[in-house]
C-alpha cells in the first residue's frame, strides 16, 4: 500500500464532491433536516387527544366527572354530543379518537352505592395511542372515584381513611418522561447510518456506470488503496456530520449529554467505518446506482430504524428477530449513543458494544476489498 | 401516436424488468419490510425486566410481591438484598424498573396509614418507562382496593355494596386486541408504494440524461406527452403490482382484516400513486445526476413518512407541523388505508381524503409536467 496513491484517490474524490455543489449542501442540510423531522415527527407522548363526550344524564355529578377530562392536558374535549350515532360517526371518520359515555342513571346509581361503569370507546387502530389513552382515562377515573369514596366515608361518620398504598415513582435519566429525550439521541444513529451509505453507495456504482472504473483499474492502484482513498474523505465528512447532529441535539432539543466525549467519538468512528464499508460493498456488488441505492437503504436505514431498539424495544421482539439484531451494527451504536447521552455509564459497562462494533468494522473492510478483487477478475 | 407510445412503454418495461437486481428490488424488499414490521415493530411491553427489594419481609409485603410476579407485566429478574445494587442493575441494562418496599410497610398498612412503595424506572426509553409505571400503578391499585375493602368489611359498620365506585368500561374499537401489527401493516403499504415508485420515477429520466440516451430519444419523432406517459405509466403499474403484493401478503400472512371495500382501497391507491408519480417526475427534472435524484427523493420521502401519522399520531405533533401535514399526500393515504382495513370505511367517511389526494395530484402533475417540458428544452 502506497500512501501517495491513496492520497491521489482521496484528492480525486474530494474534487468530485466539491464540484457538485448540491451534494455539499446536502451533507450539511441532511443531518439537520433529519434531526428536525424525526425530533418533531416522532412523538410517542399522547397529548391533546381529540375526545367526544356523551353525557346521557346531564346531572351535576356527571358534568363534574367530565370536567376532570377537560382539565387534563392529555385530552382535548372537542364536542359534547347527545346521541350514539353521532359518536359512532365521529369515531368512524376520525374526528375523535376517544369517546366517553356516561350512563343515564349515573348519579342515581352512584348515590345508591356500588360500582357504576363509564364507557370509554377508543379508536384502537393506533394501538400505542389507544393503550396510553386508556391508561390516562383509567387514572382520571380512579382519582375521581377515590375522592368520592373518601367523601362518602367521611359523610358516614367513619374515621378518616387514607388510601392504603402510594406509589412513589422516580424516573431516572429522563425525569419528565418526554419521548423526545429518548428519540433525539436515537436519531443521531439513523442519520449516521443513512448519510454514511448515501455518501458511498453511489461512488463505485457511478464509476462502473460511466465506464471510468476501467480507467481506474488500469492504473497501478490496489484494491485497498482504492477503497481507503475513496472512503477517507467521506469519513471526515461523516465525523463532521456526527458532531453537527450531536451539537444540534444538545443545543436545539436540549437533550442532556452526560457521558464521555472520548467514548462517543470512538463509537462514532467505528460505526462510521461500518456503514461506509457497507455502502462501498453494495456499490461494488450492485454496479447500478439505482440498485445500489435501494439495497443500501434497505440494509442500513431499515435496521437502524426497526431493529436497533430505536423505537421498538429489542427484548420484546420474537426470539428469532432478536437473534438477527445481534448482527446489526446499529443496535450496538444505539446502545452506546443512548448511554453517553442519557446515562453516562463508565466505559467498563460498554466494552461489549464497542468490541462488537470494532469486530464488524474489521470484517466489513476485509469483505468489501475481497469482493472488489473478485469482481475484477 | 398510440404506436409510438406503445414502443416507449415497451422500452420502459424492458428497462425496469431486464435487470435482475431491479426485479429483486421490486419484490423482495417489500415483503422483507412487511415481515420486519409485522414481527419487530411492537411498542407493547410485556415482561418488564424488574428487580424487587423487600426490606419489610412480612407476609403482606410478600403477598404484594407475588402479585407483581404473577402478573404478566413483570419479569422479576433480581431480588437484591441491598438497594445499593440498584444503580448497577439499571446501568447495565439488566432491569429497567425496580420496586422497593421499605421496612414498616405492613405496620403502616395495619394502622390504616398510607404505606409508600418506591419505584425507580429507567426512563431512557420513555415509552417503556411510562407503560411500566402504568402497570405498577395498576397492580398497586388493585392490591389497595382489595385491602381497603377487606378492612371496611372487617369493621363491619358499613355494608360493602353501598360504597360508591366508578369503573372504566374499556371498549377498544376496530382493533379489539389493540394489536400493534394491525396498526402497522396497513401503514407499511403506503410507505412502500411511496418509496418504490418515487425512486423509480425519479431515477428514470435522470439516468437517461446521465448516460446520454435522452438525446437519442429527443431526436426520435416522439412527442412530449408520449414521453411523459411512457415514463409514468410503467411505474404506475409497478406501484399497483406492489400494492397488491403487499396487501395480499399482509392479509394472508398476518391476518390483518380488510373490512372495507376493495374498490375504495383501489381508488385511494390510484389517487395516491398519481401524487407520487408527479413528485417523482418533478425530482427527475430538478436533478442532474442519479445521486442527486436519490438524495432529493429521500428528502421528500423521509418527512412525508414521519409526518403522515404512520408511526405516531399527528395530534401529538407541534401545531405548525400539523398544518404542514395537510400538504402531504401520504397523510391522506394512511388515513384511507387504516380506515378501509380496520374500520371498514367507505366513501362517506373518506371523501375528504380522496378529494384532497385528487386535488394534490392534479396540482402536482401540472407543476411537474410544466417543469418537465422546460427541462427538456
Amino acid at each position: 500500500m502506497r500512501l501517495h496513491r491513496l492520497a491521489a484517490i482521496a484528492t480525486k474524490e474530494v474534487l468530485q464532491i466539491v464540484r457538485d455543489v448540491r451534494s455539499v449542501a446536502i451533507v450539511v442540510a441532511m443531518p439537520i433536516a433529519m434531526m428536525l423531522a424525526f425530533g418533531y415527527g416522532i412523538s410517542l407522548d399522547v397529548k391533546h387527544l381529540p375526545v367526544y363526550v356523551f353525557d346521557r344524564e346531564g346531572s351535576q355529578q356527571s358534568q363534574d366527572l367530565l370536567k376532570q377530562f377537560r382539565a387534563s392536558e392529555y385530552f382535548d374535549v372537542k364536542k359534547a354530543v347527545d346521541n350514539y350515532p353521532a359518536l359512532i360517526r365521529a369515531l368512524d371518520n376520525g374526528a375523535c379518537k376517544l369517546a366517553i359515555v356516561v350512563p343515564h342513571d349515573f348519579s342515581l346509581r352512584l348515590n345508591a352505592g356500588g360500582p357504576v361503569s363509564i364507557q370509554a370507546l377508543i379508536d384502537a387502530t393506533d394501538s400505542n395511542t389507544a393503550n396510553i389513552a386508556l391508561a390516562y382515562s383509567q387514572a382520571v377515573i380512579q382519582t375521581y372515584s377515590q375522592r368520592l369514596q373518601v367523601d362518602w366515608v367521611q359523610r358516614h361518620g367513619q374515621r378518616k381513611i387514607r388510601p392504603p398504598i402510594s406509589v412513589e415513582a422516580r424516573t431516572w435519566f429522563n425525569e419528565s418522561l418526554e419521548s423526545m429525550v429518548n428519540i433525539v439521541p436515537g436519531v443521531v444513529v439513523i442519520v449516521m447510518a443513512v448519510i454514511g451509505v448515501f455518501l458511498t453507495a453511489l461512488t463505485i456504482a457511478r464509476e462502473w456506470e460511466r465506464g471510468t472504473m476501467e480507467q481506474l483499474i488500469s492504473t497501478p492502484v490496489t484494491e485497498l488503496e482504492l477503497m481507503l482513498g475513496k472512503l477517507a474523505p467521506y469519513f471526515v465528512i461523516g465525523m463532521l456530520d456526527t458532531c453537527l447532529c450531536v451539537g444540534f441535539g444538545i443545543l436545539w432539543f436540549g437533550v442532556p449529554f452526560r457521558g464521555s466525549w472520548s467514548i462517543f467519538f470512538l463509537a462514532s468512528a467505528l460505526f462510521l467505518i461500518v456503514v461506509l464499508s457497507l455502502g462501498y460493498f453494495f456499490s461494488v456488488v450492485a454496479k447500478s446506482q439505482l440498485a445500489a441505492s435501494q439495497i443500501s437503504l434497505l440494509a442500513t436505514f431499515l435496521p437502524a430504524f426497526l431493529l436497533s431498539g430505536f423505537l421498538f424495544p429489542i427484548d420484546q421482539m420474537p426470539v428469532a428477530v432478536q437473534a438477527v439484531t445481534y448482527i446489526m451494527p446499529a443496535r450496538y451504536y444505539m446502545d452506546l449513543i443512548r448511554n453517553v447521552f442519557l446515562k453516562g455509564s463508565p466505559i467498563t459497562l460498554l466494552v461489549k458494544e464497542l468490541l462488537a462494533l470494532a469486530f464488524l468494522s474489521c470484517l466489513l473492510v476485509v469483505v468489501a476489498t475481497r469482493i472488489f478483487k473478485k469482481k475484477l477478475t | 401516436m398510440l404506436g409510438r407510445l406503445r414502443h416507449m412503454l415497451i422500452k420502459e418495461f424492458i428497462q425496469v424488468l431486464r435487470d435482475k437486481r431491479t426485479r429483486f428490488v421490486l419484490i423482495v424488499p417489500p415483503i422483507l419490510q412487511m415481515l420486519i414490521f409485522g414481527y419487530a415493530a411492537t411498542l407493547e411491553i410485556k415482561h418488564v425486566p424488574t428487580a424487587i427489594v423487600d426490606y419489610d419481609n412480612t407476609q403482606v409485603s410478600r403477598d404484594l410481591i407475588s402479585r407483581f410476579a404473577a402478573s404478566n407485566y413483570f419479569e422479576v429478574r433480581h431480588i437484591p438484598a441491598d438497594r445499593r445494587q440498584i444503580p448497577l442493575l439499571i446501568d447495565r441494562g439488566d432491569v429497567i424498573l425496580t420496586i422497593q418496599i421499605n421496612d414498616g410497610f405492613a405496620r403502616l398498612l395495619g394502622k390504616g396509614e398510607t404505606a409508600p412503595i418506591q419505584v425507580i424506572v429507567d426512563a431512557s426509553n420513555s415509552n417503556s418507562a411510562l407503560i411500566g409505571l402504568g402497570y405498577v400503578n395498576q397492580v398497586a391499585a388493585k392490591f389497595a382496593q382489595e385491602f381497603q375493602t377487606a378492612r371496611l368489611q372487617r369493621s363491619g359498620a358499613t355494608p360493602l355494596s353501598s360504597i360508591p365506585r366508578i369503573v372504566l368500561d374499556q371498549r377498544p374499537w376496530y382493533n379489539v386486541d389493540i394489536s400493534d401489527r394491525w396498526f402497522f401493516i396497513p401503514g407499511v403499504i403506503g410507505n412502500l408504494i411511496m418509496v418504490i415508485v418515487m425512486n423509480l420515477t425519479a431515477f428514470s429520466v435522470v439516468r437517461e440524461r446521465e448516460i446520454g440516451t435522452l438525446e437519442q430519444i429527443m431526436v426520435t419523432p416522439i412527442r412530449r406527452v408520449e414521453f411523459i406517459l411512457g415514463k409514468t405509466v410503467p411505474f404506475f403499474l409497478v406501484g399497483l403490482f406492489d400494492a397488491i403484493l403487499v396487501s395480499v401478503f399482509g392479509t394472508l400472512w398476518f391476518g390483518v382484516p380488510l373490512r372495507g371495500s376493495i374498490g375504495v382501497l383501489a381508488l385511494g391507491t390510484i389517487l395516491f400513486l398519481m401524487c407520487v408519480l408527479a413528485i417523482g417526475l418533478f425530482i427527475s427534472t430538478v436533478s442532474r445526476t442519479q445521486q442527486q435524484a436519490m438524495v432529493t427523493a429521500f428528502f421528500f420521502i423521509m418527512p412525508a413518512i414521519l409526518f403522515s401519522g404512520f408511526g405516531s399520531p399527528i395530534s401529538s405533533m407541534p401545531e405548525s407541523m400539523q398544518w404542514l401535514t395537510y400538504l402531504n399526500p401520504l397523510r391522506y393515504f394512511q388515513e384511507v388505508l387504516r380506515s378501509v382495513y380496520l374500520k371498514g370505511g367507505g366513501l362517506a367517511a373518506l371523501w375528504q381524503e380522496m378529494a384532497a389526494m385528487g386535488l394534490l395530484s392534479i396540482i402536482m402533475l401540472a407543476i411537474s409536467v410544466l417543469r418537465f417540458q422546460k427541462s427538456l428544452d
